[in-house]
């Protein structure tokens, strides 16, 4: 049977008469007509940002059961003996130098992108250094603790979430270095610098992650 | 794009070809190759020989089930048979082969050149086969494999040998991490794809339905797979370096382990079924050259299933100490998941609804999945009502259900796939003949398996035993010897695939007269999957007319430019 029904598709989408009411940054996350695929910068932050997303949802898992644990363990939360996590100033300054490390890196990049390359270097070894001291900082508080990994559910959790986290500070201080040796090689971000940016984005997510993460595990107080 | 671009990527590409034809051999396959062609073939073939694998486990495990008592093999083994054919199936058969196929059809359905991200997708690829053989190879460790199931629940999961650092379980979550971690970088690099790759014109209600279930399985990937590797990292912190989050006896809690497990792993499910759908609104409108019936509703419904099926993970808890408000409120998404499923189902009868249909091999497999998924489906609505549910859990009454599903619909379909698109990804036809013998006997083989699991389950005969009571014999019997039917079917189907793709006759560029942009290039594609990346104009599946197919004839552009 011929049906002979052909719906004929010239007339504008809902998808695109909706599209005109959004801001422009996310317009350009939303390339509806098609033909963008040379846009490597583009596509990029795009697949980056997807993907930090989803790493969030392991973050939010170790959350979930952070505080599922705690919730319903509220007693034999600490074991005799022990006092947990600590808000000591140390931690406090560690804290604020990693927050503050996202406020340096920012215009960093906007250096970058404007070629002044020398400044972004300065700003870009800055938070290599912020990063490390709070790696270090991070180190020395772990050594000090009077609990450890299998001390109790305050010790598992406190040490695989902090130390998951300072993983993800580990890799944002290696791809930083990375990127500042590759601004050294001459011309080499004459093609884009969606590595910088990259590096960028994940520092802030790493940020983000550790404000919860700070909240959680020494606001919260037993 | 400018001209000058054009003539640069023309001109590199004569260069190139000639380097393709030298390339245009199997060795390719065999190399870190960054085509989302070659990548996704090596996908399928590698996904192919897991299937195979796993199978055989299978069958192993139905020959220990033919009598009651427990006499092939012991039952450490036949723990990890179970463990490891679930693990298999789901992580390194299903799954892997959706992105294999979807690797292969993406880029071409939407018009584009490749993959956004080509060297991570040959990176994903590649994390697999190590993953895979890690965990086969955990069959040699003295104390053998992971026995806890697919699920590794605690505390059974982390009640181990002591003093085996290297155990059975510690290889299986070191895998399956792996795998994830393998099925995360090909979600951001789909859904990166889907996003910026398309043609100019191919909007996103002219994408094909295929690639609008692909990404919505893609995005589930994405938002819940995490869940399942953050479990993991715990339990493996449980099982190895002395942590409690789960362990029952040290203040932990094993019930938060199941919530993010099922968080991943009903989703999962989606993540598998959905390519599946894909696949059956591709080829029931080529093979009754109907046009897709209700097109929009059917791609809408796609993301439909993957937002309602995040919401429903506790179904699979209703015995885990759950509070009854949280089973009815679960009760109530699960059954909704039945509404945009039944849109899909109801838009694919339509599409064939009095056509003339053309019963060649992948329209036999595409109904025949699309028809079992009734069953599948019908069993499914009924595990979500919770007082049934309590009475069948964990029976084979489950294993039933979720096989109709995996294997009579899920698997079906890809049959389907790989017949469909095998013209296009080989340049040669397949033995016709053969195809429809190995479809009677998958249909005959897969309904002798998993129908009796149905009544066995409803009169209460527990799933993972290797010995249960001699009145569920004649049943199992008959599983059994499906089962074998099942593994007997699979051999025309290797033979007719190797000996068409050496020898088969040469296939034109669009055999079956279907739409869509795969099929206006040839066969099989040239590196760069087209001369010229076509404009689009037309929404997909406009059968029944023949001025149009997806894009506008070559003349247009012309008149345009």
């Amino acid at each position: 049977m011929n049906r002979g029904v052909i719906h004929v598709d010239e007339s504008p989408i809902p998808l695109e008469q909706c599209r005109r009411y959004l801001p422009n940054w996310l317009k350009r996350f939303l390339p509806i007509r098609g033909g963008r695929a040379e846009d490597h910068h583009g596509k990029g932050m795009f697949g980056f940002t997807v993907f930090l997303l989803s790493e969030s949802i392991v973050f939010l898992s170790f959350i979930f059961t952070y505080i599922a644990l705690r919730l319903t363990h509220s007693r034999t939360w600490l074991p005799p003996g022990v006092s947990g996590p600590e808000l000591s100033t140390f931690v406090i300054i560690n804290t604020v130098v990693l927050l503050s490390s996202s406020f340096v890196i920012q215009p960093a990049e906007n250096f970058l992108k404007r070629g002044r390359l020398v400044k972004f270097r300065w700003l870009w070894l800055m938070t290599i250094c912020m990063g490390t001291y709070f790696l270090i900082g991070q180190g020395i508080e772990w050594s000090h603790l009077d609990f450890r990994l299998s001390t109790g559910l305050v010790g598992s959790t406190f040490y695989v979430l902090t130390g998951f986290h300072g993983l993800h500070v580990l890799t944002g201080v290696i791809l930083q270095i990375i990127m500042l040796i590759r601004s050294l090689i001459p011309g080499n971000y004459n093609k884009g610098h969606f590595g910088a940016s990259a590096t960028t984005l994940f520092w802030h997510f790493v940020d983000i992650v550790w404000v919860f993460l700070f909240s959680l595990l020494y606001l919260w107080q037993a | 794009m400018t001209h000058d671009s054009r003539d640069n990527i023309t001109g590199d590409r004569a260069a190139e070809d000639s380097q393709n034809e030298s390339e245009n051999n199997w060795r390719r396959y065999f190399s870190f190759s960054t085509d989302h062609k070659v990548i996704g073939v090596q996908y399928m073939v590698m996904t192919f020989i897991f299937f195979l694998v796993g199978g055989l486990l299978a069958m192993l495990m139905r020959a220990e089930l033919i009598t009651p008592a427990s006499d092939v093999v012991d039952r450490p083994l036949y723990n990890g048979l179970f463990t490891l054919h679930g693990t298999i199936m789901i992580f390194l058969w299903i799954i892997p082969f959706n992105a294999g196929i979807s690797n292969y059809l993406v880029p071409l359905m939407l018009g584009a050149r490749d993959m956004a991200f080509p060297l991570l997708n040959a990176i994903s690829f590649w994390i697999l086969p190590p993953s895979g053989i890690l965990l086969l190879s955990s069959f040699l460790l003295p104390n053998g494999t992971a026995q806890s199931g697919w699920w590794s629940y605690p505390p059974i999961s982390l009640q181990i040998p002591p003093g085996q650092p290297i155990n059975g379980e510690f290889i299986w979550i070191v895998s399956v991490i792996l795998i994830g971690i393998s099925s995360i970088m090909g979600a951001v690099n789909f859904v990166t794809t889907i996003f910026w790759m398309r043609a100019p014109g191919m909007t996103f209600f002219r994408m094909p339905v295929f690639v609008w279930s692909v990404l919505s399985a893609q995005l589930l990937q994405l938002v819940n797979l995490p869940s399942l590797t953050g479990a993991l990292i715990l339990l493996l912190f449980d099982l190895s370096f002395g942590t409690q989050f789960f362990k029952p006896l040290e203040n932990g809690d094993p019930i938060i382990y199941q919530h993010l497990f099922w968080f991943y792993s009903h989703p999962a499910v989606y993540i598998m079924a959905l390519p599946a759908f894909g696949i059956f609104a591709e080829v029931l409108p080529a093979f009754s050259h109907n046009p897709l019936f209700g097109y929009r509703s059917l791609a809408i419904a796609s993301l439909g299933i993957a937002v309602v099926s995040i919401f429903v993970w506790v179904h699979h808890m209703f015995t885990s100490a759950t509070p009854n408000w949280m089973r009815i409120l679960f009760m109530v998404t699960s059954m909704l998941v039945a509404v945009p499923t039944g849109v899909k189902a109801f838009g694919w009868t339509a599409t064939i609804w009095k056509s003339k249909l053309h019963l060649e091999t992948p329209m036999l497999f595409a109904m025949g999945g699309a028809a079992m998924f009734l069953l599948g489906g019908v069993t499914g609505v009924m595990l979500a009502a919770v007082p049934f549910d309590i009475h069948v859990h964990n029976t084979y009454f489950i294993v039933g259900h979720f096989h109709y599903i995996v294997f009579n619909t899920i698997t079906m379909a890809i049959f389907a796939a790989i017949y469909f698109w095998f013209p296009k990804i080989t340049g040669r036809m397949y033995a016709e003949g053969w195809g429809k013998v190995h479809f009677w006997l998958t249909f005959i083989g897969a309904n002798l398996t998993f129908f009796p699991m149905l009544p066995l389950g409803l009169q209460g005969m527990v799933r993972r035993v290797s010995s249960y009571d001699p009145r569920y014999q004649g049943w199992n019997v008959i599983a059994s010897v499906g089962g074998f039917l099942l593994g007997v079917s699979i051999l025309p189907f290797i033979a007719n695939m190797v000996g068409s793709w050496l020898s088969g006759p040469r296939a034109t560029n669009n055999p079956w007269r279907a739409t869509g942009l795969e099929w206006t290039t040839t066969s099989p594609p040239p590196r760069d999957n087209f001369e010229e990346i076509p404009i689009v104009k037309r929404p997909p599946y406009d059968y029944g007319d023949p001025k149009y197919s997806v894009i506008e004839p070559p003349d247009y552009h012309q008149l345009e430019h």
